[in-house]
């Protein structure tokens, strides 16, 4: 009787696993594929039927990736407008979430779902024609300035519900020490609140990261971000697999290990603060 | 602290309204054209919407199985979450690569895995029949795990009185789902679809990547149409009044997203 239930169990418990292993194989599938076509010499890329788990490892496509196209300028370009994007967003978006937080503005903190929702097209058009007036196309500030667009909201919007947890009561009896507003801001707020500013850093690095809509139409030559890089190598007829993969494992490696390191606040930031977790 | 702020932002507000409007003003003409003369738009829109439902239908419901699935203790939760969390932030752009090799009609891996199962090659993103189909699962591989994130976030604030209740009153276990899990889920699940829902309807990158709204306009959906039209035809009023349209569609979701955040509470 006991060793019929442990069987019992032991078959759900199997059956479970297999479940799972199912539903998560397309996840994890395609990142293999990607990192295994990387690594492979374009004869054993493009063979048919693919080698799933035995071939030869080259670094081929890696070596053209940076020999053939100028992708340590595009690295550093991504990271520039990624960086630039995420401070200038904190330090617009800090203060403005923690005067919405405290102070209840209720309006104010729909404008931001609304700025959330409008496509990103929708700016696109009058930005290039104000960019190109201003002869800031293919600047690193114009591409820092349009990414702000995606990364402020959901900055503004994850630290909101961040600042209203901050006990009132605190910031009270500072200002009757006579704080100012700025100091209980700075001093008390802040402090308070750093795990939601990590992740909300993150979360604004990451969109402007892969952001391609804006960079296509407002980077040049000089500016190019990674993800307009890998949209060229397609249009230039690249046809060696091995380095396509490698611009894509090089370009989503970063991003995978950055989100690995806050996993727990990045399901509040794509949600919109709808779930939190 | 607050008005620098406000100004800021609002700054970035002012150049959308300032500079739509176009040199030369031609009232509501464009409107009508959208609306009555062109219908590559409506075609657009048709398989915008299309699109939509097709790839969060899918995902809702691959999304709440798993979700159902996980939703106990067992030793590798954190892998799952790991795992679940990387297609939503890996680049588009690359995936989108990715997925163009894997979708290769001769070469690529999708063909072998379908043959391998017995069934007949597709021509995936390379043919105007099935490209549209072959995007959204793309989008389906990339978002499941958002929706399954949610309803297993929403799964775990269930109390557990109501299904003592129906256990003693002898339910089935899919009764007990149907009748108590899907009702208290609502909320949570039609926030996760509302907001899948909203980006899918403005997807851009994979598509634009993927297919460029080919092969013969059978993936252009309204945002290629609008981009073509803007950066390639450069007639930027036209194609502002189409974003406004764009705009109006994920409006009229969003605003029922506003009003069920508001009536849900969790």
């Amino acid at each position: 009787m006991v060793r019929r239930g442990g069987a019992r169990r032991f078959a759900s418990t199997a059956g479970f696993y297999g479940l799972a292993v199912l539903f998560m194989l397309p996840t994890v599938f395609v990142f293999y594929w990607m990192i295994t076509l990387s690594l492979k010499p374009q004869i054993e890329a493009t063979a048919y039927p693919p080698s799933f788990v035995r071939f030869s490892v080259s670094m081929a496509g890696y070596r053209e990736v940076f020999t053939k196209y100028p992708f340590l300028l595009y690295t550093w370009n991504s990271l520039v407008v990624a960086a630039g994007c995420t401070a200038l967003g904190l330090a617009v978006g800090l203060p403005a979430a923690y005067s919405i937080a405290r102070w209840r503005q209720q309006r104010l903190a729909l404008a931001i779902l609304v700025a959330r929702i409008i496509p990103g097209i929708a700016y696109l058009i009058p930005w290039y024609i104000f960019f190109r007036q201003l002869r800031m196309v293919d600047t690193h500030a114009a591409l820092i300035l349009t990414h702000l667009i995606v990364g402020l909201p959901i900055i503004i919007w994850v630290m909101i519900s961040f600042f209203e947890d901050v006990p009132p009561d605190l910031e009270d009896a500072a200002l009757i020490d006579g704080c100012s507003y700025f100091g209980v801001f700075w001093r008390i707020a802040l402090p308070l609140v750093k795990p939601g500013i990590v992740a909300t850093a993150i979360l604004s690095f990451v969109f402007s990261w892969n952001n391609f809509l804006f960079s296509v139409i407002l980077a040049g030559r000089e500016t190019r971000t990674l993800p307009i890089a890998v949209y060229n190598m397609i249009s230039y007829e690249e046809i060696n697999w091995g380095t396509l993969a490698a611009a894509a494992t090089l370009i989503t490696l970063p991003v995978l290990l950055v989100a690995l390191v806050a996993q727990r606040h990045i399901v509040t930031g794509l949600t919109f603060g709808a779930v939190k977790q | 602290m607050y008005p620098i702020a406000y100004t800021g932002w609002m700054s970035l507000q002012e150049w959308f309204v300032s500079s739509v409007t176009p040199p030369r003003f031609i009232g509501l003409a464009n409107y009508w054209k959208i609306i009555l003369g062109d219908p590559r738009f409506r075609e657009a829109v048709a398989r915008t919407v299309y699109f939509t439902v097709l790839a969060v239908g899918a995902e809702t419901m691959l999304g709440l199985a798993m979700a159902l699935l996980f939703n106990r203790e067992f030793w590798g939760r954190g892998v799952l979450r790991t795992l679940a969390i990387l297609p939503m932030v890996a680049t588009p752009t690359a995936i989108g690569l990715v997925f163009v090799m894997m979708y290769h009609p001769t070469l690529g891996v999708a063909n072998y895995l379908v043959t391998l199962v017995g069934l007949s090659p597709f021509r995936w993103t390379y043919s105007s029949q099935t490209a549209l189909y072959a995007l959204a699962l793309v989008d389906v591989w990339q978002w499941t795990p958002l929706i399954m994130l949610i309803a297993l976030a929403g799964l775990a604030s269930l109390p557990r009185e109501p299904y003592e209740a129906a256990h003693i009153d002898g339910a089935s276990t899919l009764e007990a789902f149907w009748h108590i899990t899907l009702p208290l889920l609502r909320p949570a699940l039609v926030v996760a679809v509302l907001f899948r829902a909203i980006d899918a309807l403005k997807t851009f990158d994979i598509i634009f990547v993927m297919t460029q709204g080919g092969p013969a306009n059978s993936s252009e959906t309204v945002n290629i149409l609008l981009f073509n039209q803007a950066f390639s035809y450069f007639n930027l009023g036209y194609a502002s009044s189409m974003a406004v349209a764009l705009f109006a569609v994920v409006l009229g979701a969003s605003m029922i997203l506003i009003k069920v955040r508001r009536t849900a509470s969790w």
